[in-house]
């Protein structure tokens, strides 16, 4: 169809029908995926600081699921019969999220400094408002450096989902290339890589903003 | 359906899939390996090209993996290699940054004794820099071969072939065997790459530094 790479006329005449639409799907799937995963990981995070040996298990099977590929990933979910559609690449962005999150939330609340700690019981906090009032703030440069990978991550393979029916910009990605139109293929392909690289240097900016005070050195070790 | 799994699981469009895959990122990551690590060991001679190699492969991992592929039908076609062009394109960054990182933070007291001993700048480079700064090369190869291994999957949708192409024919023809056939061993050709290169890190790791080996950029 066509032996232009880029027709523009097609992008003019496809934005408010298909091209917008797309985006929109892509941003709503990968912000509820990401969202789902944190509302999980945040009290499981929180969990495996008090009880340290459950760190190594929910690391290694957060793991094991983070290294299954994508696709492979749906298509276990579909052949266990859950129907193809947004819940099979929800569960399976949430799944790929965990082990991020988790880990940074863990590695959060470990850098709060114990003379904080102590200076917080000693003026009477209960330790429940020392984890909201103490902790989880002074972790949530950490927490937002996770959330930024796990966001990176989640745009990326949503593209993927397309296949799986769950819609977003993988969509323009795969009808361009069963209608061998380069055109659809290269407008999913750059916008899905825009929006990875502004969610990217976006979450960057709120994580720098969140930390005024140190050094960007433990975010480059989380 | 286990049986039937089975059955597709030895049969030659196995094989022959499973073959491509092997193929696809193997070759992937070898020329990967040959273009990065040089690249690193070039841009480790000044910090602001260090600095801009980690950068630019910093937006470079940040771009989608079916996006690169994709990208790469319009431009190349179909076929074994635009795929293998597309899945080296992605294997790059996380070889590149780790090595840069890796060269950049070896010690300079390291380099200027090796140097006060005679060494010459390419001894140094082989016999010092490199083995201190392994484990997190390692670490950087470990990231790139998970990621090819899962990323070849993708390479069915441009006509590359692959283990893939079971899983997709399993998705279109609403086929739970097929689907199985196809998603398990991918998955666990993905997670074997990765233990394995965890033991490749661990023993690329010099005797002298096991101790401090904790350091892993990400």
């Amino acid at each position: 169809m066509g032996d232009e790479l880029i027709r523009w006329r097609w992008v003019r005449n496809n934005l408010g029908d298909q091209i917008l639409p797309a985006l929109w799907q892509h941003v709503v799937l990968c912000a509820v995926s990401v969202l789902i995963a944190l509302v999980i990981a945040i009290p499981i995070g929180i969990y495996v600081t008090r009880h340290r040996s459950l760190y190594t298990p929910v690391t290694f099977i957060t793991g094991v699921l983070y290294t299954i590929p994508s696709l492979s990933f749906f298509a276990m979910l579909i052949s266990i019969g859950i129907p193809i559609g947004r819940t099979p690449a929800i569960i399976a962005l949430v799944a790929y999220s965990l082990l991020v999150l988790i880990r940074n939330v863990v590695v959060g609340i470990d850098s709060v400094p114990r003379e904080t700690l102590e200076a917080a019981r000693g003026m009477g906090l209960t330790s429940r408002q020392i984890l909201r009032q103490v902790e989880l703030p002074l972790a949530l440069p950490i927490i937002v450096a996770g959330i930024r990978i796990a966001t990176v991550t989640t745009i990326g393979v949503a593209t993927i989902a397309a296949y799986i029916a769950a819609g977003g910009l993988g969509d323009l990605i795969f009808r361009g290339i069963d209608r061998d139109f380069s055109t659809q293929i290269i407008v999913g392909a750059v916008l899905a890589t825009l929006l990875s690289i502004i969610a990217d240097f976006g979450l960057l900016a709120v994580e720098r903003q969140l930390r005024p005070w140190s050094r960007r050195r433990a975010a480059r070790a989380a | 359906m286990a049986g039937r799994v089975w059955e597709i699981i030895q049969s030659d469009a196995f094989s022959r899939a499973l073959g491509e895959h092997l193929r696809l990122s193997a070759w992937a990551l070898l020329v990967a390996i040959l273009i990065a690590l040089p690249l690193a060991a070039l841009v480790s001679q000044s910090p602001l090209a260090s600095f801009l190699a980690i950068n630019i492969s910093n937006v470079g991992r940040a771009v989608p993996s079916l996006a690169i592929l994709a990208l790469a039908l319009p431009f190349l076609g179909l076929g074994f290699r635009p795929s293998l062009l597309a899945l080296t394109v992605l294997a790059i960054p996380p070889i590149l940054i780790n090595a840069a990182i890796g060269l950049r933070e070896v010690p300079a007291s390291v380099v200027e004794s090796a140097r006060g001993m005679g060494l010459s700048t390419g001894q140094i480079l082989t016999r010092i820099r490199f083995p201190i700064a392994a484990p997190v090369i390692f670490a950087g190869l470990r990231t790139s071969a998970v990621q090819v291994v899962a990323s070849a999957t993708l390479a069915t949708f441009i006509g590359g072939g692959g283990l893939g192409g079971l899983i997709v024919r399993g998705l279109q023809r609403n086929s739970p065997e097929y689907q199985l056939a196809g998603a398990i061993p991918v998955a666990l050709l993905a997670i074997s790459t990765e233990l394995g290169f965890a033991a490749l890190q661990r023993l690329a790791t010099p005797k002298g530094l096991r101790i401090s080996s904790r350091t892993r950029p990400a």
